[in-house]
């Protein structure tokens, strides 16, 4: 059993899940429910493979990858103002927004793809792996597991955490953010603005969706078809599985991520395969698992008590 | 009262209305900027679309609407109930199997009924499937959110499995074509010949109407928008509301999986592949239910409309890739959500003119 080819998986479905499911929880954390986060990927790896290609041999390879994803992270919250307008400015039901954008993203990229180039597929060529990283790599162990067949994408997620849980907890804009998904009213009351604050926790998670669709797909394939398999989805389950908060987010997203590659791999894993049991229930693994340890311990939700309700000022 | 209550519904649908113009302007736009040259004769046909080629276009339009039509109740019963049935998909796609597995192996039954047998096996079977997610939600406090989209997944890998054990057609992956299960075609046989659409609309049609009555007339359906509403109040006035949200889960599972038996059993030569993708007709019943604001007589209309463009789409391919419709559906969608301010501005309006009047 190849251990670090393991981790090495886990990670790859696990960082975009997180930093998906944490953008996420900035929106919803502020009042504002983002099911659109599905079409915000597609939008925004659409847009970050696009400068891969037009730079590629003019830009060293790691710089690319950044610049790509920040530019990603940028169409994503371009994209995402459209939500925060709708359903911040315009009192808008916060579930069609978000389909609408579910569904624009997937249409735009088809339309543009076939009308540009007949075909749906947007090729890339994968120069952005690392097979090892320089002294790290070494270590015993922990090198292998963490520092060899990696991506920078890795790293920057797990700084996009650090970022996340510091200013969702340490810094006045994290806490302001939390009071207006929890008594918009008393935010108001207080003297925030609860419509800008809101605009903002939407607008950073277009910005870690649309960075975690691009995480997601460098590594894991070289043809972007239009989709993320549903991720977005999965990150929104991930933001309630973690209870809307950053730990638990990280616990989730790693926890199924962890499933997610035993289902990925049981054929190589001679253990699982000689137990007969049929591949469906392999592939079912991470869904049943998650939904099984939920069953246990979500007796007590605590979602953000006004996710979901529009905010007027004139009302009390 | 009565009065109102048709002037609010007025509103609504102007308010649509105005979304979908919004829509098909923007639509417009995209194609004379692709190209100018092609874009009206194709805007023409996307805007035709069931009555392209008449009558044929139109029962392939009818054909369309089936399915969407009911993941569409499906989705929309469960937002009046205050759920969110993000899982239509995989229960449409456990209902069309139990179907198909009738139409394969229950050869024991007369052509006559082994249809209906199907339809309600494939209920049965959907209800069972969202029933898990509502028990969950009821007993255990699990978000449906999650388990349905889990579920989702679960139903895909699971139908493939069942697929490949029992209906298995090997040398093209998919499904056997059910022998003696299928929807009769009835009077659309001579009004739309050599199309798909069959009997199966009619039931569509009439199971939204029932759900209507369910929902709007009935107390049973009252006791479910009151849980929706606030399901501790409805505890508090004597409501057994864990039993209702597992029931309203159930009847939007049955909605969902009756949508994959009418698809599956319509002998067109639809198969289920068995390929690890979750059937889209499942998600595509979010933006009908949501263009309607969940109304099941609603959704009788906005399924009809998303099958006119999409007949459209199929008649313009030639000229732009298909994709052209869902664009234009997004926008319509997106500005739908606006509905609410569309409406203001014709109250304004109204009360500007009551008061002159006056």
């Amino acid at each position: 059993m190849n251990i670090p080819f393991l981790v090495q998986q886990t990670m790859f479905f696990a960082i975009p899940l997180m930093v998906v499911a944490l953008g996420g929880m900035y929106s919803e954390q502020s009042g504002v429910i983002n099911i659109g986060l599905e079409g915000i990927m597609i939008f925004s790896t659409f847009m970050g493979i696009l400068v891969l290609n037009m730079f590629i041999g003019v830009i060293p390879a790691q710089f690319l990858f950044i610049l790509a994803l920040l530019v990603s992270g940028i169409s994503g919250m371009i994209f995402s103002s459209l939500h925060a307008y709708a359903s911040v400015y315009q009192k808008a039901n916060q579930v069609i927004s978000g389909t609408a954008l579910n569904m624009f993203a997937p249409a735009f990229f088809n339309f543009t793809m076939r009308n540009q180039t007949g075909s749906n597929q947007l090729y890339f060529f994968n120069q952005y792996r690392i097979p090892k990283v320089a002294l790290l790599g070494d270590i015993p162990f922990v090198g292998p597991l963490f520092f060899t067949n990696t991506y920078i994408s890795t790293y920057i997620g797990l700084v996009i955490l650090a970022i996340s849980v510091f200013v969702f907890y340490k810094t006045r804009f994290g806490l302001r953010l939390r009071a207006c998904g929890e008594h918009p009213q008393a935010a108001d009351a207080a003297g925030i603005n609860v419509y800008r604050m809101r605009t903002y926790g939407v607008l950073i998670s277009g910005l870690l969706a649309g960075m975690g669709g691009l995480i997601l797909t460098i590594p894991t394939t070289t043809a972007f078809g239009g989709s993320v398999a549903g991720y977005g989805f999965l990150a929104l389950a991930v933001l309630i599985f973690g209870q809307w908060k950053p730990k638990r987010i990280v616990f989730a997203a790693f926890f199924f991520g962890a499933m997610k590659t035993i289902a990925a791999t049981y054929t190589s894993i001679p253990i699982l395969l000689s137990l007969g049991i049929p591949g469906y229930l392999f592939k079912s693994i991470p869904y049943l698992t998650t939904i099984l340890v939920l069953a246990f311990t979500s007796k007590k939700s605590v979602a953000p008590k006004a996710l979901g309700e529009p905010f007027d000022k004139g009302k009390r | 009262m009565f009065k109102n209550v048709n002037q609010e519904a007025l509103k609504t649908i102007f308010a649509s209305l105005v979304s979908i113009l919004i829509g098909l302007i923007m639509g417009l736009i995209i194609l004379l900027v692709t190209d100018p040259n092609n874009a009206f004769l194709g805007f023409q046909r996307a805007l035709l679309g069931g009555f392209n080629r008449m009558p044929r276009s139109f029962g392939e339009m009818l054909y369309q609407a089936t399915p969407i039509l009911l993941t569409g109740l499906s989705v929309g019963f469960a937002f009046k109930t205050g759920l969110f049935n993000i899982g239509a998909s995989g229960q449409f796609i456990v209902g069309g199997f139990a179907a198909i597995f009738v139409g394969v192996r229950w050869t024991f039954l007369p052509t006559s009924i082994a249809w209906i047998v199907g339809l309600i096996v494939a209920m049965i079977a959907g209800a069972l499937w969202a029933g898990i997610s509502g028990w969950l939600k009821a007993y255990r406090n699990v978000n449906e959110v999650i388990t349905s989209i889990m579920l989702n997944y679960v139903a895909v890998f699971l139908v493939n499995y069942l697929v490949v054990a029992t209906v298995f057609n090997q040398t093209r992956n998919e499904s056997l074509s059910p022998t003696n299960a299928f929807i009769p075609r009835g009077f659309f046989d001579s009004l739309f010949p050599r199309t798909g659409v069959h009997m199966g609309y009619v039931v569509a049609v009439v199971v939204a109407i029932i759900i209507w009555i369910i929902l709007e007339k009935t107390t049973f359906g009252f006791e479910l928008r009151a849980v929706g509403f606030n399901r501790h109040a409805a505890r508090y006035a004597g409501v057994n509301e864990k039993r209702n949200i597992v029931l309203s889960m159930m009847i939007a599972g049955a909605l969902a999986g009756l949508g994959g038996a009418l698809l599956y059993l319509s002998a067109t030569g639809v198969h289920i592949e068995v390929v690890d993708v979750i059937p889209l007709q499942g998600f595509n019943g979010i933006p009908v239910a949501l263009l309607a604001s969940s109304n099941p007589l609603g959704i009788i209309f906005s399924s009809l409309l998303l099958a006119h463009l999409n007949t459209g789409g199929f008649y313009m391919q030639t000229l732009f890739p298909t994709e052209i419709i869902n664009i234009m559906v997004s926008v319509i969608i997106y500005f739908s959500a606006f509905a609410m301010i569309t409406k203001s501005v014709l109250e304004k309006y109204l009360k500007r003119k009551g008061g002159k009047n006056a």
